[in-house]
């Protein structure tokens, strides 16, 4: 079903701003998507009229937070298809949940030797946590290589899939390229070869709906703000046969059963691995987005995406020394581009006086900026609330940047 | 004056075009690198200071920015023939021209052509760019090895 995005639009008060008297053109969704006034509301509702802690006090209030916290975990079990909410785990972040699982799972299970292997176009947040682990218990991180068009390499894959190989941490879509990895497909031959698998699915929560349980990971991750939900808040999935045979990863409040300077006993899932205080409103916020997705359809979003990747592509390739990075047959709205004669630096600064934000930098991948021999790249990321015109005045700004380069 | 008129002055554009000074500089007796993560700007400069401490040359190669290049271009035409006190007086002028302490009108400064970065201080994260090079001269006088403006 197409999209009304004009209408759309309206739900998103941060669209309506204007910068140096232009309007706005939000072109940074791979980095943070804005915020619908559900979402907000959630918020700033249970900030006004619902704030207490949860899993804690017997009055009124708490009972009340605890609910709205508990259903948010219930919204996301359902949109990962998780078999059971002790299968959820909130985080800060993907960030925060690539960490837990390093730290938890690889220092439990993993020693000198054994192998992990990740990909050429991974996010920092799926590389460093790994390179931390390997320096703390002496296992080897193997990269599976891409091609010119930012795909990965499948035969290199299978052949770093090796006896010594434990864990397969992999991107779904690559947040600088904006590559759609065969998940599916990867995590099969790791599984079948008995290989625990993460995903990280920041960037592929807003590309499509998700099965955990038809895709067998081991492990999700994805964070709120980059599906129209709050910072600050994320979620692990993880198996609930291998998060309990797992350690927690911070202690503290909430995630003990009973603590005795003797001897502390830990909480069930998914409490064991959410010490202290949670991100409360932030869980709230999170069901809120999920549910406005879930209104609008992530097909839909989808299809509406894809006209526009497919108009963005086409204008941006037309105009004089643009060379497109990352061309990869499937690839979610993501335009990451560099511009002869000017640094990706200048053109960000040039086109943000016309309204336009669009992403410059290495996009926390520096290997991948290695890769393709660019210092940096200019990246236009698209959301559903995007329109082509957005894109024509992208373009507009960016002749106007070569006019005063030229 | 806008943000790019501002920021893109034609002397600011021209020196990215035909940056000066532009070559590894052989026999250099000073040579620091300067990165700066945020934009990826990574540059080298090199100087040659002879025993009365007077900077006979001085060059820079890498890449960066249109800011950070002209700024780094500028400041090797500037350094040459000053002594190693006369420069480190220049950084310290310019870092104050950039972060806004030091106005040009009303400061008695040394920096002629260099007032041309004196808009820079109302671009926050573009201030960076243009104190990349000079950082990294700092930290060749001083002997370090990389700077990173991060």
């Amino acid at each position: 079903m197409a999209i009304n995005v004009q209408k759309l639009r309206q739900d998103f008060p941060n669209l309506a701003l204007k910068v140096y008297g232009k309007p706005l053109v939000y072109l940074d969704n791979a980095a943070t998507t804005f915020k619908p006034q559900c979402v907000i509301d959630a918020i700033s509702n249970h900030y006004a009229h619902g704030t207490s802690n949860v899993h804690r006090g017997v009055h009124f209030l708490s009972e009340q937070a605890t609910k709205a916290f508990e259903d948010s975990r219930e919204i996301v079990r359902q949109f990962l298809n998780a078999k059971s909410t002790q299968e959820i785990i909130f985080t800060r972040g993907t960030t925060d949940a690539i960490n837990l699982v390093a730290q938890s799972f690889g220092r439990a299970f993993l020693k000198s030797g054994d192998e992990i292997v990740i990909s050429a176009m991974e996010h920092h947040s799926n590389i460093v946590p790994w390179q931390m682990l390997c320096e703390q218990v002496g296992c080897v991180l193997k990269v599976v290589p891409m091609n010119q068009h930012g795909e990965l390499i499948w035969d290199e894959y299978i052949r770093l899939l090796t006896p010594k190989t434990r864990l397969v941490a992999m991107t779904y879509v690559s947040n600088s390229l904006g590559t759609i990895n065969p998940i599916a497909k990867i995590i099969k031959e790791a599984k079948d070869r008995g290989i625990a698998v993460l995903v990280d699915g920041a960037q592929a929560v807003t590309y499509r709906s998700i099965d955990v349980q038809a895709l067998d990971c081991d492990f999700f991750a994805f964070s709120g703000h980059k599906i129209f939900g709050p910072t600050g808040i994320g979620v692990l999935y993880g198996k609930q046969q291998l998060l309990e045979s797992m350690p927690p990863y911070q202690g503290g409040g909430d995630m003990i059963a009973s603590v005795t300077f003797a001897k502390t006993t830990y909480n069930v899932l998914p409490y064991k691995f959410e010490a202290g205080t949670p991100a409360i409103a932030e869980a709230i916020g999170l069901g809120a987005a999920i549910k406005y997705v879930q209104s609008i359809g992530l097909e839909n979003m989808a299809a509406h995406k894809k006209e526009l990747l497919d108009y963005g592509t086409k204008v941006l390739s037309a105009i004089p020394g643009v060379r497109l990075i990352g061309t990869a047959q499937e690839k979610t709205a993501i335009l990451s581009f560099d511009v002869e004669g000017i640094h990706p630096h200048d053109l960000g600064t040039l086109v943000d006086e016309d309204g336009v934000a669009i992403r410059t930098g290495h996009h926390c991948t520096q290997p991948v900026m290695e890769f393709f021999k660019v210092p940096a790249t200019a990246r236009a990321s698209l959301a559903f609330y995007n329109t082509k015109e957005e894109l024509d005045i992208l373009v507009k700004a960016i002749y106007r940047a070569k006019d005063i380069f030229k | 004056m806008s943000m790019r008129d501002e920021l893109y002055q034609q002397t600011i554009l021209e020196h990215n075009r035909n940056p000066r000074n532009f070559r590894k500089l052989e026999g250099a007796t000073h040579v620091a690198e300067g990165y700066n993560p945020l934009c990826g700007d990574h540059l080298w400069v090199y100087m040659k200071v002879n025993a009365s401490g007077i900077i006979e040359d001085a060059a820079f190669e890498g890449s960066g920015c249109a800011i950070s290049k002209a700024s780094a271009s500028m400041m090797t035409a500037s350094l040459k023939g000053k002594n190693t006190q006369q420069a480190n007086e220049l950084f310290e002028e310019f870092h104050k021209l950039v972060i806004g302490e030091l106005k040009p009108d009303e400061h008695p400064n040394h920096l002629e052509k260099l007032t041309v970065f004196s808009g820079i201080w109302q671009y926050p994260v573009r201030v960076k760019c243009a104190s990349l090079g000079w950082h990294t001269m700092h930290g060749a006088l001083e002997k370090a090895k990389t700077v990173s403006t991060e």
